[in-house]
């Protein structure tokens, strides 16, 4: 990190003028996304999975679901467990070993959305109230990072999610039965992480890499589909004037359904 | 119900903080410390630093390095919680490192680590806020520069109320949390999160909110830490 801090510097100079003449260093203006793509059903031996692909920036989510135990403070609803993987496989800044608190922070990030909006209606997954729930895992498996890994992850796990199939069970006696039937999860709620960055005095839309890394902050909002946010995150080493902040919401609520549409187009 | 007559469930109203105790200075060992209670949590904050960068490969050329350590100690919650680092610690230790970062002349100890670490003794709901409270308090009894104070406090929602500084049981049971941290004199919001749901005009109004609290908590913030020095100069006048 240290030795490469000089080019970030040098590159800040590039990005801060291309920006300041309203294109951005691939020719984007600000407030526009790369090329985006969703696709369902990559990998069949998860119970629900996309890939989904800004720019060159490229998630694949993977769902799996399980019988477990519920949490002791909410004994009737189902469990939903998001984790990311920065495979080293995506980067040369990534390396292998525990997740950094980067991962930890994009999986808590994208789990904040989901669970906020309630899109999986966690209540509907209980078996056996205080002792058997459904247990949904979201796996993030992150193969190539090109900037705003945030927006690609979200757009991959409720892609995922929307074709996930749980398998049913049959409650007998106080035990449940795999009947080898299953049926969709039925998602509530879509909802969409929409990512900024804030260069010098501008935000942004879908920072790439080398924006990123001259960035002063990060601000994430994630909107539902009647225009509701249901998960904020600033993230960066610097602040947001309240009139900064404003902007990023209106941006995110006002992009949102463009991103949503993908999501629902996605074979 | 109108907005004057709802109390919640501590009988606060809408905008009212919880019962603030700011002390700085409060551990022997630490270059500098501060303890708060903001209603029912307990956190005490230390800082080492401006030191040499343990391991040596992560210290910066051009600027000191700030870290943060969050941490609950199994007895703050019920139920008891397992004392290694969870996830949760370690976003919080994150953005605790970004909303302090704003506010510190790092550029002046090249080379250099802050450390911050904040214990939790109790949480009752806005632990990530009164630690963040406490280390800007606990960063300048260290006698590092400082731009600005940060303070912090979250506004929510709950039963179709906005309401400022959740508790635990509002935090749960609530519809959205906000949590906010802001440099008064810089006017700039240094965290930022939420969840739950909220209209734009909702979060909005929740934001200001949260600002308006943090006005109040840098008042006390200021006076802990004058408190401190007046009990400096009352010692030394009594030696003489």
């Amino acid at each position: 990190m240290s030795r490469l801090s000089i080019i970030p510097k040098l590159k800040r100079r590039k990005i801060l003028d291309a920006i300041a003449s309203g294109r951005r260093m691939d020719g984007r203006g600000l407030e526009e996304y790369r090329e985006i793509s969703v696709r369902r059903g990559v990998v069949e031996k998860a119970e629900g999975s996309a890939e989904a692909r800004i720019g060159d920036t490229w998630v694949v989510a993977g769902v799996k679901i399980e019988i477990g135990e519920p949490f002791e403070d909410t004994p009737d609803e189902g469990i939903l467990v998001c984790s990311a993987d920065f495979a080293p496989v995506a980067s040369p800044t990534f390396e292998p070993g525990p997740p950094d608190e980067a991962s930890i922070e994009l999986a808590r990030v994208v789990d904040r959305g989901i669970r906020s909006s309630d899109a999986l209606g966690l209540k509907d997954l209980c078996l056996i109230p205080g002792r058997k729930v459904y247990v949904v895992y979201i796996d993030l498996c992150i193969l190539n990072h090109a900037g705003n890994l945030l927006d690609a992850a979200s757009l991959a796990a409720v892609a995922a999610l929307m074709e996930a199939k749980k398998p049913i069970y049959e409650v007998r006696d106080g035990k449940v039965y795999p009947t080898g039937e299953v049926e969709p999860l039925k998602l509530r709620r879509l909802p969409i992480a929409v990512s900024m960055a804030k260069i010098g005095d501008v935000i942004v839309l879908d920072p790439t890499f080398d924006e990123e890394e001259v960035m002063d902050t990060r601000i994430t909002v994630t909107v539902d589909e009647e225009g509701n946010v249901c998960a904020v995150q600033k993230s960066g080493p610097q602040g947001l004037s309240v009139e900064e902040i404003w902007k990023a919401i209106e941006i995110a609520v006002n992009k949102a359904p463009k991103l949503r549409e993908k999501l629902e187009a996605a074979l | 119900m109108s907005e004057e007559k709802w109390r919640r469930v501590d009988g606060r109203a809408w905008n009212e903080l919880r019962p603030i105790k700011i002390e700085s200075g409060v551990l022997p060992n630490a270059d500098g410390s501060a303890y708060i209670e903001m209603g029912r949590n307990k956190i005490i904050v230390a800082v080492y630093g401006p030191r040499e960068m343990h391991p040596k490969h992560l210290a910066k050329p051009d600027m000191a390095v700030l870290r943060c350590r969050y941490h609950m100690s199994p007895f703050s919650t019920h139920p008891r919680r397992s004392p290694g680092p969870s996830r949760r610690d370690t976003e919080i230790g994150m953005v605790m490192r970004y909303a302090l970062e704003p506010a510190i002349f790092l550029e002046r100890f090249p080379r250099a680590s802050i450390d911050v670490y904040a214990e939790v003794l109790q949480a009752d709901g806005g632990t990530r806020c009164a630690s963040i409270t406490a280390a800007a308090v606990a960063l300048v009894d260290a006698g590092i520069p400082m731009r600005d104070l940060v303070a912090a406090c979250a506004a929510g929602k709950i039963e179709g109320h906005i309401i400022l500084d959740l508790n635990d049981h509002e935090d749960k049971y609530g519809e959205a949390d906000v949590p906010v941290a802001y440099m008064p004199r810089l006017n700039k919001v240094t965290l930022l999160q939420m969840d739950g749901v909220l209209s734009p005009d909702e979060l909005r109004r929740c934001i200001e909110l949260a600002i308006e609290g943090c006005q109040h908590i840098y008042e006390l913030q200021r006076e802990a830490l004058k408190r401190k020095y007046e009990e400096v100069v009352e010692e030394v006048k009594g030696d003489e």
